[in-house]
């Protein structure tokens, strides 16, 4: 199934295109940050894409520079595009980034205290966004925002629409932070960890929500999330970031099956599986470099275990592997062919 | 396991804190964070706790440490009686017990040097002279993985992973038998997880340490366990070897957490138990069995009375209506058959 709608993604219109696109960050006089450097991709029309990656590898700023949220300063745009449908967003006054923002581009974030304002109710909060981007009034807005309470399961929504942030449960909070999110039935949807603060139970209950809200409004997901399970459940299609760059791109299934980076494979083998019974976990050695002092050749070179002189010397290239698959490395075995070493 | 001498023994143990009912001024309610659980810690072993937010996980660790003061029940650390123990006579039992916290940020002091963070437990603790003392701190966190230069260093100079090597480094300072490990790689990237946990395993072996090791996390509870507890409300529902719960979940709530898991299977979907909701308050839980409003196999007796923990093999206790019925039939053909 997941297959077949990458195939048909092909044919339907780009979203989301993303050029060339670096921010950095000034730390002091003397280091710069590279956060995010030389990303491209693009999403389609009904795509749920996901971008994988340890902390401090660029996938939050990523998102946030998409709906104009990077703090500057001291974050900087070096270069890049990034464009909605025909509008480019980056060179946007932040008057029309407000219509942009929330309208057709919704977001969701991690933590659902801190992202709903503890001093006004639910309803206060949803009816904002009706009213500021959808023109209606207060009292149609109030009915629209019990409306859709409804449609993200929450029962007594009457009654929900009246009480604080703080009177709920994480999974309620998260269910309207949906609500509003989708309140103005936005093109695109950016969920930066929707689920990383909850529990299982609840995780499984949020992403099932998140998927069904995708077909009924036929908006696209941008999936921002480090769990390698969460990816392989909702995600059509998979980049994986390191060190500000996108390391690895393909089909969700080709990359879980047939994963071509080294940094991939690594992380999919330490994930700790349900199915294996290892004493040991493998792991990567060492952790991600800082920002500010990534080596001259490839980034993952000091961690990686194929890697080789020209890896030290040389940074690869984002190159294609086969349709749809492209990833950053200078190993043989990237140019066509099978992966055999082992 | 090896050999099945007891290290811990927890009987009937309960936390209550009092609570104040919001926007009524006076009344008082009580939460019931552990509410009855008894369980035994063999020697070398790990026994995984695992459990939701607000089920009482946390707690329960750290009342066995008393560091909350237990509202009822036994805590018996090689056959010593902790739960009455003030301070001083305390003091001789906590070092053979130590704490791996989540927070690698917030565990260790910003202002203090990792020398000074893994010397002080010693200081406390033992007579060791001060080169002595050196001599340990080094020993220790080369243990963990770190080099002796990252002794003169600040906390805010390491990433996660190598805070909670030192966090760990600062809980084996003075040789625990016991480590309650709280969400220890929680907060960790994937990558670096599996390296803090390939670490507590090498040292499990090592120092012949027992774990109890806690976390919401069913993968990583079944990478580092030998036997698994799961929790609700503040109750252990379900407590078995890790073969056989992860093989064979008994209680409907086990099934339902395991099957919500996110996988990587493309081939086939795994049988998913639907359970709707979250967990109940535990300032107001429900009557019954606590998990009977979301479970999808309620009966009307889990309305009313609430189901014990009972043994159902020689491997697995549940707390579930479910299994005592089959048990009685069971029984029944059993005692038949040895006639």
């Amino acid at each position: 199934m997941k297959s077949s709608t990458v195939e048909n993604n092909k044919q339907k219109d780009v979203l989301l295109e993303v050029n060339d696109l670096r921010i950095y960050f000034d730390i002091n006089r003397k280091k710069v940050a590279k956060a995010v450097d030389g990303v491209d991709f693009s999403i389609h029309k009904g795509e749920t894409v996901a971008l994988v990656g340890e902390s401090g590898s660029g996938k939050s700023v990523t998102s946030l520079s998409v709906i104009g949220l990077v703090p500057m300063p001291p974050g900087k745009i070096i270069s890049g595009t990034i464009k909605l449908e025909e509008q480019e967003l980056l060179s946007l006054p932040e008057k029309s980034m407000r219509k942009v923002r929330g309208n057709d581009i919704g977001m969701i974030f991690q933590e659902p205290m801190t992202s709903l304002d503890p001093v006004f109710t639910i309803g206060n909060q949803i009816i904002e966004s009706l009213v500021y981007h959808q023109r209606l009034s207060k009292k149609e807005a109030r009915k629209q925002a019990i409306e859709l309470l409804k449609i993200v399961g929450i029962a007594n929504s009457e009654k929900v629409i009246d009480e604080y942030p703080h009177q709920l449960s994480g999974g309620m909070r998260q269910r309207v932070m949906i609500a509003i999110a989708l309140s103005n039935n936005p093109k695109l949807l950016i969920a930066d960890e929707p689920t990383t603060a909850l529990d299982v139970t609840v995780q499984s209950q949020i992403l099932k929500l998140m998927l069904k809200m995708k077909d009924t409004f036929n908006s696209s997901i941008l999936l921002i999330t480090h769990d390698m399970g969460v990816v392989a459940e909702t995600a059509d299609r998979v980049l994986v970031m390191y060190g500000g760059q996108i390391v690895e791109e393909a089909a969700v299934k080709e990359l879980f099956l047939n994963p071509k980076h080294p940094y991939t494979m690594a992380l999919l083998k330490t994930m700790p599986n349900l199915d294996q019974n290892l004493r040991r976990l493998p792991s990567i050695p060492g952790n991600v470099p800082p920002a500010h002092q990534f080596p001259e050749g490839c980034r993952f070179a000091d961690r990686c275990e194929f890697v080789m002189e020209k890896c030290r010397q040389v940074a690869p290239e984002l190159v294609r592997i086969s349709d749809g698959h492209k990833a950053r490395c200078h190993l043989p075995f990237l140019k066509g062919g099978e992966y055999d070493a082992q | 396991m090896p050999n099945k001498e007891v290290l811990l023994k927890v009987s009937n143990l309960k936390t209550y804190f009092p609570v104040k009912v919001p926007f009524r001024i006076g009344k008082r309610s009580v939460l019931k964070a552990v509410d009855d659980i008894s369980l035994n810690l063999y020697k070398g072993e790990t026994l995984g706790i695992v459990g939701e937010s607000g089920s009482g996980k946390s707690t329960l660790g750290r009342t066995i440490l008393k560091l909350v003061e237990p509202t009822d029940g036994e805590i018996i650390f090689e056959g010593q009686h902790l739960e009455k123990l003030k301070s001083k006579a305390l003091q001789v039992h906590r070092n053979q017990m130590q704490m791996i916290f989540q927070d690698p940020f917030g565990s260790l002091n910003p202002r203090m040097r990792i020398e000074k963070i893994i010397e002080e437990p010693i200081k406390m603790h033992t007579t060791l002279t001060k080169s002595e003392r050196k001599k340990r701190v080094v020993e220790l966190i080369e243990k963990v993985g770190l080099s002796e230069e990252a002794l003169k260093k600040l906390p805010h100079e390491f990433s996660g992973g190598q805070r909670q090597r030192i966090g760990i480094a600062r809980a084996l300072a003075i040789n625990p038998k016991l480590i309650i490990a709280d969400e220890p790689v929680s907060a960790l990237d994937v990558s670096i997880q599996s390296q803090v946990l390939n670490l507590l395993l090498d040292l499990q072996d090592e120092f012949e340490l027992t774990y109890l090791f806690i976390s919401h996390d069913l993968s990583v509870i079944k990478h580092i366990s030998d036997r698994v507890a799961v929790m609700y409300l503040g109750r252990i529902v379900e407590i078995a070897t890790k073969d056989s719960l992860y093989a064979n979940p008994l209680h409907p709530y086990t099934k339902a957490l395991l099957s919500a898991i996110p996988v990587v299977n493309f081939d086939q979907k795994r049988e998913e138990i639907p359970i709707t909701g979250e967990l109940p308050s535990p300032v107001d839980p429900p009557v019954g069995c606590a998990f009977h409003q979301r479970c999808p196999f309620a009966m009307e007796k889990c309305k009313q009375n609430r189901p014990l923990l009972k043994e159902v093999n020689d491997q697995q206790q549940v707390a579930c209506f479910l299994y005592e019925e089959k048990e009685k039939k069971e029984n029944t053909v059993s005692s038949m058959v040895q006639v």
